[in-house]
């Protein structure tokens, strides 16, 4: 018989810090496997944030810079100036790219940088103990929203990939989940197009991933990810956002609008 | 039996999540917990499994091999 599944050449050999069911290490075994698939493993510098991800150079065999709060967009914006043939990307979690890193998130995407954010969304603030985050759905429990978040004290809960796909500089968007077999493949498909999109030099790239978090939801692994399904993907709808990788001249002379 | 898989028995964390997606029912929780406390699962290599690596797609952990024919 031969292998037909191996851990991916790009991921260490080492064991996951992350709760049993967590989305974060299926993600970084996707990255890792488009790495080896387009064999860029040593073109690739990641930002990894702050929050449960901290480690993930523990994890990924690939140049990483760690960067403050809210700041991986700006990091990799002066790692991608710095380092051109390099392909830079951030790996940031909602309270990092939505709320205190909006600024850089935006401007990074409106100067069309060359970089692509990996952006997970699970809804919560992980690592600090489940606090209340600006993707947090309506009327969902946290610890600073003991009664469910009132919409009208807390307000509505972000649509980060929505406001980014406004920006002219912005060339590939795309909303997906870790939730199913079906929707792990597409994911692997949408980091594959947003690394390309960065490859062929067209502008900023970002995937939004919807991740379980079974430890700070209160949940089992399963009715977790089965939860992604039946509740935040109401809230957050998956699929292509924005893609005008098609149209923009590589040469970035040729504005798509 | 078309396919089999190899689970890391001390890198499993025992989300059953691969359980859940195994078309085969293949895997079931082991008896045994391993050296982090765990109770990982493992491969009932009498079942029909088809080496379709599902379970491996969906482990979040990373620790499933898949042997095909």
């Amino acid at each position: 018989m031969k292998k037909v599944y191996r851990r991916p050449k790009s991921l260490k050999r080492a064991a996951f810090h992350y709760c049993p069911g967590c989305g974060h290490s299926i993600i970084h075994r996707l990255l890792t496997e488009v790495f080896d698939e387009m064999n860029i493993q040593d073109r690739v510098i990641g930002i990894p944030p702050p929050g449960c991800s901290v480690f993930a150079y523990h994890y990924l065999d690939v140049d990483m810079a760690e960067s403050a709060h809210g700041r991986g967009a700006a990091v990799a914006t002066g790692l991608k100036r710095a380092y051109p043939d390099a392909l830079v990307f951030t790996y940031q979690g909602d309270g990092d790219l939505a709320a205190i890193g909006t600024a850089e998130t935006i401007h990074a995407a409106n100067r069309g940088e060359r970089i692509t954010s990996i952006f997970i969304n699970n809804a919560v603030y992980g690592m600090t103990g489940g606090q209340m985050a600006p993707t947090t759905l309506s009327n969902m429990k946290t610890t600073t929203t003991p009664y469910g978040r009132d919409t009208r004290l807390e307000g509505y809960p972000v649509r980060m990939s929505e406001m980014v796909a406004l920006v002219k500089g912005a060339v590939y968007i795309e909303r997906t989940a870790v939730n199913s077999p079906a929707n792990i493949r597409k994911t692997k498909k949408a980091i594959r197009k947003a690394f390309q999109a960065q490859i062929d030099d067209l502008g900023y790239s970002l995937v939004e991933i919807l991740s379980p978090c079974p430890t700070n939801w209160k949940m089992n692994p399963l009715e977790s990810w089965q939860w992604v399904e039946n509740e935040m993907t109401k809230e957050f709808p998956l699929g292509l956002i924005k893609d005008i990788t098609r149209e923009k001249d590589s040469t970035g002379k040729r504005d798509a609008d | 039996m078309k396919g089999y898989i190899e689970i890391d028995q001390e890198l499993c964390k025992g989300c059953q999540i691969c359980m859940a997606f195994c078309p085969k029912d293949s895997i079931s929780p082991s008896d045994k917990l391993n050296a982090n406390g765990y109770l990982p699962v493992r491969f009932n290599s009498d079942g029909d499994c088809t080496g379709c690596a599902t379970c491996a797609v969906v482990c979040p952990d990373v620790v499933i091999e898949v042997y095909r024919e």
